[in-house]
């Protein structure tokens, strides 16, 4: 007969920290061991884990291994599995509260970069305001004097009392700023009053993925700031 | 006005539906938007699902902060089902309305050898938009 695994005593704090902070507690008791969400899962057999391995983990407080693991950055935290769970076992959740747990040091460098860049610049890819501003002034511009049809093309920037703000992925700007006039032609063809903003006009939030809730709430407090200063009553967010 | 006509040749036409949206946000209510208007700007005839879809869809690995977190074999390998999935609708465009999505859709795609592009839905929306000035009165 197998013996049962002797893990001896210890001190785990991951489990209750988490039990706490996620809704409902998680159901993390509740696991049946079914597998559904590894079988259900993209981030399954890409390594030496799975999403109810490590829920087993963190049920037997091994604690160590869990806030040590990379697998935590190899889920994207689709809850996929949460939805497949007989039991509704919020795995992503788990996840999340793992990635709060690494130091800034220890958080993968790009999505520390990323944040750290919307903080400093007010987007993720740190573009500078007066570039920003130019580079849709220049667009809309060339545009108008290229296509017949879209002469009277608008592209607002800091529009005071526009109905609907714009914000706008700091990746289109950066790689392919021409994706964005088709988008401009579709608003105003339907006659959308709308504006960007030149200060915390990104659509993203890099914040949220690096598991630090006060840069992530910084970044949404910022732009929501703008948006009321400028007066407009709907956010638009492209992503 | 939508005219899908600019689709004479049938460009098979599929969607990903995005987990921040779908699943974790607005749920299958939004998916149906999605394909109502996908297939009113491409024909519907022209629009072929991706299975599973919706709610039930599968994260295609640009989230959570995949692609900026520098483990880029992994996010490949998370990556090759989706690629697989969508091979198997034999779309020519997949419909990313999420850049992230965009983004590794269109790296596995590169990666594994699919023959698919990924666009934004905007783009599409203005292949098939007249405008109002320029419309033939009905
Ligand atoms: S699907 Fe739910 S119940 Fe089944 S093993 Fe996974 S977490 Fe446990
Ligand atoms: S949330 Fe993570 S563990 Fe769950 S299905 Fe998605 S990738 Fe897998």
């Amino acid at each position: 007969m197998s013996q049962p695994i002797v893990i001896g005593k210890r001190k785990s704090r991951f489990k209750e920290l988490a039990q706490a902070a996620i809704p409902g507690g998680g159901n993390l008791d509740l696991c049946l061991t079914c597998s559904s969400c590894v079988n259900g899962c993209p981030a399954s057999g890409i390594s030496d884990m799975d999403p109810r391995k490590f829920l087993r983990m963190v049920l037997l407080g091994l604690d160590e291994e869990v806030l040590q693991t990379p697998w935590i950055w190899w889920c994207s935290m689709c809850q996929r599995c949460k939805r497949a769970c007989p039991m509704g076992v919020d795995i992503g959740a788990l996840v999340f509260m793992a990635r709060q747990q690494w130091s800034r040091e220890n958080t993968p460098k790009g999505i520390q970069k990323s944040c750290d860049l919307h903080l400093e610049f007010g987007n993720s890819t740190g573009i500078r305001r007066e570039d920003w501003v130019s580079l849709c002034a220049d667009l809309v511009e060339e545009t108008r004097q290229q296509e017949e049809d879209w002469k009277d093309l608008p592209a607002p920037m800091d529009k005071k009392g526009a109905a609907y703000y714009l914000n706008q992925n700091a990746k289109e700007p950066t790689v392919e700023p021409e994706e964005m006039i088709p988008l401009w032609k579709i608003l105003h063809e339907v006659g959308i009053d709308w504006t960007y903003s030149s200060e915390q006009w990104d659509a993203v939030n890099y914040c949220m993925f690096s598991g630090d809730d006060r840069d992530w709430e910084a970044v949404v407090r910022r732009q929501s700031e703008i948006v009321d200063d400028l007066g407009c009553k709907t956010l638009i967010n492209t992503e | 006005m939508i005219d899908p006509s600019w689709n004479k040749e049938g460009i098979k036409v599929t969607c990903q539906d995005p987990c921040n949206l779908v699943r974790k946000g607005l749920g299958d209510g939004v998916a149906d938007d999605l394909r109502f208007v996908i297939k009113q700007v491409v024909g519907e005839e022209n629009f072929v699902d991706m299975w599973p879809n919706k709610s039930n869809n599968y994260c295609c690995g640009g989230g959570g902060g995949y692609l900026q977190s520098g483990f880029v074999e992994k996010r490949r390998a998370f990556g090759r089902i989706k690629f697989d999935q969508i091979q198997a609708t034999d779309a020519d465009i997949v419909v990313t309305p999420c850049h992230n999505c965009r983004s590794q859709i269109t790296d596995i795609g590169q990666v594994y050898g699919g023959k698919y592009q990924a666009v934004h839905l905007w783009s599409l929306i203005v292949k098939a938009m007249v405008r109002k000035s320029t419309a033939t009165p009905l």
